[in-house]
C-alpha cells in the first residue's frame, strides 16, 4: 500500500482509536493499525466466511453486518471481530438418510422453532433471504431451501443474531447434501463413464499415450479438434 | 458507491463501440512457436534475475522466485533437542492441511480403516479451495474421453508432466465427480440430469463441470461436513499449523510437530503416516505480484518436506492466473474465473480491440496481458498506477441471454457490485495475479514420496500439471490426489512400526546450512505474512 499523504480516517478497533487511509478494508485497515490477524480472517476474497463482522458507525443507532475483507472502512466506525461462535451441527450419515420432510425434521428438530423474524436475513453478507429459506425448510421443500441457500458461505452471522437460537447454516448444508445425492436427476453419461473406467476401457489407450515422445505428442496436440462452442 | 472514473469510462466507450463487431470476431489461436516466444518475452517465470538456485538438499540447484529459495533455505522453529518423549495425541494418519486434498484424504484414509488426525494452520476449510470458482474437470461425456483430457493436459503443461501422474487424474476425474455427487455435491445441470460443461482455457472437449461460480466452495464445504460427521474416527485440529515432520531411526516419517497459533507452544503428535496437503505459496507474493491466494498460502508443505529429504521439482514455474481484478484497489489481485471467459467475454485493449484469443493456456494468455500493457503501451491504468486490460463480460448475456449472468457468476457480480460495478452493464479491468504454484514435492502416483511414510496431495506437489496447469485441474489434483494419498497413507500405516522418534534431520540441516554459509534470515515454515504497518 502506498503511504501518501492521503486524507487518513479515525476508525476504532475493539475501542482504540486509530487513523488509517479511507481505501482500506477492515481487514487490511487493522493490518495497518498493527494487528497480525490470526482469528477473524482466511481466504481474503470473500469466500470462507472467516471474517463475518459487526460494525457501528458513530451516530448511527443501526448494527451492520459485513465480510472484513470486502467491506471497505468509513470515518468512525467502531470495529470489532467477532470470536469464534459455537452453533449446533447435528451429526448424521448421508447415506443412510432419505430425502423427506421426517428426515429433516428430526434431525433438526429446532428447525421449527424458528419464528420468521428475519434478523438472519438483515444480517446475511451474502445478501441472502436466509428467512425465506428457513421458511422452505419448514415447509420440508428441500429443493428450494438448497437452492435459496446456495451460495451461503456459512460465515455464521446469521445463527449469532437468531432469537430462536437456530443454526441456519447448517440445516441448510444438510438440505444441500439431501438435494444433490438424492434429489437432483442423475447424469446418464456420467455412469456410463464410470462403468468404463471401472472395466478398464481406457487403459490401453492411455498406456499409448504415455509411450510417446515428446515430438509425437507434439504433433497429437497441434492436430486436436476442438469442439465449437455453443452460441445462443 | 464507487464505479469507474472518467478516464476509465472513456475507454469503456471504445469497448462499448466494437462490441458488437466483435460478437462475430473470432481472434486467432496462437501457434506453438509463438507461445514460446511470448512466454520467453513476457512471462514472469522467464525473467532470470528474480529466481535463484537452491543451495541445499537433494535437490540444490533447482531454481525458483528469490522469495521462494528464502524460505526453503531458511532455519527450523525448534531445535534438534526438542523433547519427543511427552506426545499430545497419536494416530495412524496425520494429515497436514484442511482444504479439499486433506479433506478428501482424511476421508478416505478412515474409510481405509486408518484413525485419523487432521491438523490446519486456520480453520478448517480455509483454503484455496474453497476460493476457485470456475469449475473441475473430467472427461464424462460421449464425444470425450480420459485420452483426449491427457492431451489437453500435458499440451498444456508444455509436454513437461511425469505422465503417470497425468495418467492419473484423467482417469480418476469421472470418478471424483461420481463420489462428490453421492456426498450430496451440488453440480450445475439440465433439467434431465445432465452435466452442464463449458470450456476452459486450452481444452479440447467442453468438461468443465461447476457449482454456479462457487465450485471450490461447494466441494469443499460438503467435504468439511462429511469429515464432521465422521468426528469418531477423524479428528479435527484447527489453528495448528505443523511446523516440522518428525522421522524415526530408520528415516520413515513418524509424525510432526504442530504449533498451537494462539499459545505459540509447539507439541508432538506421533503418526505411523503424514499425508502433507498444505496447498501452495501465493502468500510469498512471488516478483512481487498480488495473489489470489488465501491468507496462510506460505508454502509450508514444501519446506517441511525438503527437509526430510523429498524431492522437489517444477517449482519454477508459477502460475500467474490471466484475470485477476484490476480494479477496483481494495480487490487487486482477487481472481476473476476463467468462466467469464467460458460463458464468451472477451479481453479487449484500451481502444476496444482483441489481441489474443480467450482461452489460451493460462500462462499464454497472461504473459499476453502483460506485453499487451508493458509491450505495446495497449493497456489502460488506474488512477492508482495499476495496468489492465478490459475483460468485456457484458458479451456473455449477449451470447445466452439475459439473467445468465446473475445465475452463473453470482460471486463474480456480488464482488464487483460491493464497489459500485455492474459487471452485465459494465467491463472489468483485469491483470495477471500470482494463482498457483505448479511445481513441488514429487510424488509417484500412488501419492507416495522417496521418504517413507511421506505422502503427498494437492498443490504441494510437483509434476501433474508440467509447466503450466489448466482450469479446472486443480479442483481435480486435490480429490483425486487426496483420495489417492490418503488411501496409500492408511495402508502404509497398518503395517508401519514406528521407531525412534527424532530429529536428526533437523540437526544436519543445520549443519548444512552452516557448511554451505547460508542464512536467509528467515525462520520457516514462516506460516502467516506479515501485512502490519507497524512492526
Amino acid at each position: 500500500m502506498e503511504d501518501q499523504q492521503q486524507d487518513l480516517i479515525p476508525v476504532h478497533i475493539m475501542g482504540k482509536r486509530y487513523m488509517v487511509p479511507p481505501t482500506l478494508t477492515i481487514v487490511k485497515a487493522m493490518e495497518y493499525a498493527g494487528y497480525q490477524l490470526i482469528r477473524g480472517v482466511g481466504c481474503r476474497g470473500g469466500f470462507c466466511g472467516a471474517c463475518g463482522t459487526a460494525y457501528r458507525v458513530k451516530g448511527d443507532p443501526k448494527l451492520y453486518f459485513g465480510l472484513a475483507c470486502q467491506t471497505v472502512v468509513e470515518p468512525n466506525m467502531y470495529l470489532a471481530q467477532i470470536p469464534f461462535f459455537p452453533a449446533q451441527r447435528a451429526t448424521y450419515d448421508i447415506a443412510q438418510m432419505e430425502a423427506t420432510p421426517a428426515t429433516f425434521f428430526s434431525t433438526y428438530p429446532e428447525l421449527l422453532r424458528c419464528l420468521g423474524c428475519g434478523a438472519c436475513t438483515k444480517a446475511c453478507p451474502q445478501d441472502l433471504d436466509v428467512r425465506a429459506y428457513m421458511a422452505a425448510g419448514m415447509k420440508g421443500d428441500i429443493a428450494e431451501m438448497a437452492d435459496l441457500s446456495f451460495d451461503c458461505i456459512m460465515c455464521g452471522l446469521c445463527a449469532a443474531r437468531c432469537p430462536a437460537e437456530e443454526a441456519q447454516y447448517n440445516v441448510a448444508i444438510l438440505a444441500r447434501r439431501l438435494y444433490g445425492r438424492y434429489l437432483a436427476p442423475r447424469s446418464p453419461h456420467l455412469a456410463q463413464r464410470v462403468e468404463e473406467i471401472e472395466g478398464g476401457q481406457f487403459n490401453t489407450r492411455l498406456e499409448q499415450l504415455k509411450e510417446l515422445g515428446r515430438d509425437e505428442l507434439v504433433q497429437r496436440y497441434e492436430a486436436r479438434d476442438v469442439e465449437p462452442e455453443e452460441r445462443g | 458507491m464507487g464505479g469507474y472514473p472518467a478516464e476509465m469510462q472513456e475507454s469503456i466507450r471504445h469497448v462499448e463501440a466494437t462490441r458488437m463487431h466483435r460478437m462475430d470476431e473470432t481472434y486467432p489461436r496462437m501457434p506453438i512457436e509463438e507461445r514460446q516466444r511470448l512466454l520467453d518475452d513476457f512471462h514472469p517465470d522467464y525473467i532470470d534475475e528474480r529466481m535463484r538456485a537452491i543451495r541445499v538438499g537433494v535437490s540444490k540447484g533447482q531454481r525458483m522466485p528469490l522469495e521462494l529459495a528464502d524460505v526453503i533455505e531458511g532455519r527450523p522453529h525448534i531445535g534438534p533437542d526438542f523433547n519427543l518423549s511427552e506426545p499430545r495425541a497419536e494416530t495412524d494418519v496425520l494429515i497436514i492441511g484442511g482444504g479439499g486434498a486433506g479433506a478428501s484424504a482424511a476421508l478416505v484414509a478412515q474409510e481405509s480403516g486408518a484413525r485419523v488426525i487432521l491438523t490446519t494452520k486456520l480453520r478448517f476449510g480455509d483454503a484455496n479451495t474453497m476460493m476457485a470458482q470456475g469449475g473441475i474437470q473430467a472427461a464424462d461425456r460421449p464425444n470425450d474421453s480420459p485420452a483426449i483430457h491427457y492431451l489437453d493436459v500435458i499440451g498444456g503443461g508444455h509436454f513437461t508432466n511425469d505422465p503417470d501422474l497425468v495418467e492419473a487424474l484423467v482417469r480418476d476425474a469421472p470418478l471424483v465427480i461420481d463420489w462428490l455427487e453421492r456426498l450430496g455435491m451440488m453440480f450445475d445441470k439440465e433439467p434431465d440430469g445432465t452435466m452442464v460443461e463449458r470450456h476452459g482455457g486450452g481444452t479440447s472437449r467442453m468438461r468443465m463441470h461447476s457449482a454456479r461460480d462457487y465450485t471450490g466452495a461447494e466441494i469443499m464445504r460438503t467435504l468439511r461436513d462429511e469429515v464432521h460427521n465422521r468426528e469418531d474416527q477423524i479428528r479435527v485440529v484447527e489453528f495448528s499449523p505443523a511446523v516440522e515432520l518428525v522421522l524415526d531411526d530408520h528415516g520413515h516419517v513418524s509424525g510432526a510437530i504442530v504449533m498451537n497459533l494462539e499459545l505459540k507452544a509447539y507439541f508432538y503428535i506421533p503418526a505411523k503416516a503424514v499425508v502433507m496437503a498444505t496447498g501452495g505459496g501465493g502468500r510469498l507474493h512471488f516478483q512481487g505480484f498480488p495473489t489470489t491466494n488465501h491468507y496462510g498460502a506460505t508454502a509450508d508443505g514444501v519446506v517441511m518436506a525438503y527437509r526430510t529429504g523429498a524431492e522437489l521439482g517444477y517449482l519454477e514455474s508459477m502460475q500467474y492466473h490471466p484475470t485477476g481484478a484490476a480494479f477496483p484497489e481494495q480487490i487487486l489481485g482477487q481472481l476473476v474465473t476463467e468462466k467469464t471467459r467460458g460463458l464468451g467475454a472477451q479481453p479487449v485493449n484500451r481502444a476496444g480491440d482483441q489481441f489474443v484469443y480467450p482461452l489460451e493456456p493460462r500462462d499464454v494468455e497472461a504473459a499476453a496481458f502483460i506485453r499487451e500493457c508493458q509491450g505495446r503501451g495497449n493497456g489502460i491504468v488506474t488512477p492508482t498506477g495499476q495496468p489492465g486490460v478490459w475483460l468485456d463480460s457484458p458479451m456473455i448475456e449477449m451470447i445466452h441471454g439475459p439473467g445468465t449472468i446473475a445465475e452463473n457468476l453470482p460471486a463474480m457480480v456480488r464482488q464487483f457490485s460491493r464497489f459500485g460495478i455492474d459487471m452485465t452493464k459494465e467491463p472489468l479491468l483485469v491483470y495477471p495475479t500470482l494463482h498457483y504454484q505448479n511445481g513441488g514435492v514429487r510424488l509417484e502416483a500412488d501419492g507416495s514420496t522417496r521418504v517413507p511414510g511421506l505422502f503427498i496431495a494437492g498443490e504441494v506437489s510437483g509434476g501433474v500439471h508440467g509447466h503450466n496447469r489448466l482450469m479446472g485441474n486443480s479442483l481435480l489434483e486435490v480429490t483425486v490426489y487426496g483420495r489417492r494419498a490418503g488411501r496409500s497413507a492408511a495402508h502404509y500405516a497398518q503395517d508401519a512400526k514406528l521407531g525412534q522418534p527424532s530429529l536428526a534431520h533437523v540437526a544436519r540441516w543445520n549443519e548444512e546450512l552452516n557448511d554451505v554459509g547460508v542464512d536467509t534470515g528467515v525462520t520457516s515454515p514462516i506460516l502467516l505474512p506479515d501485512y502490519t504497518r507497524v512492526t
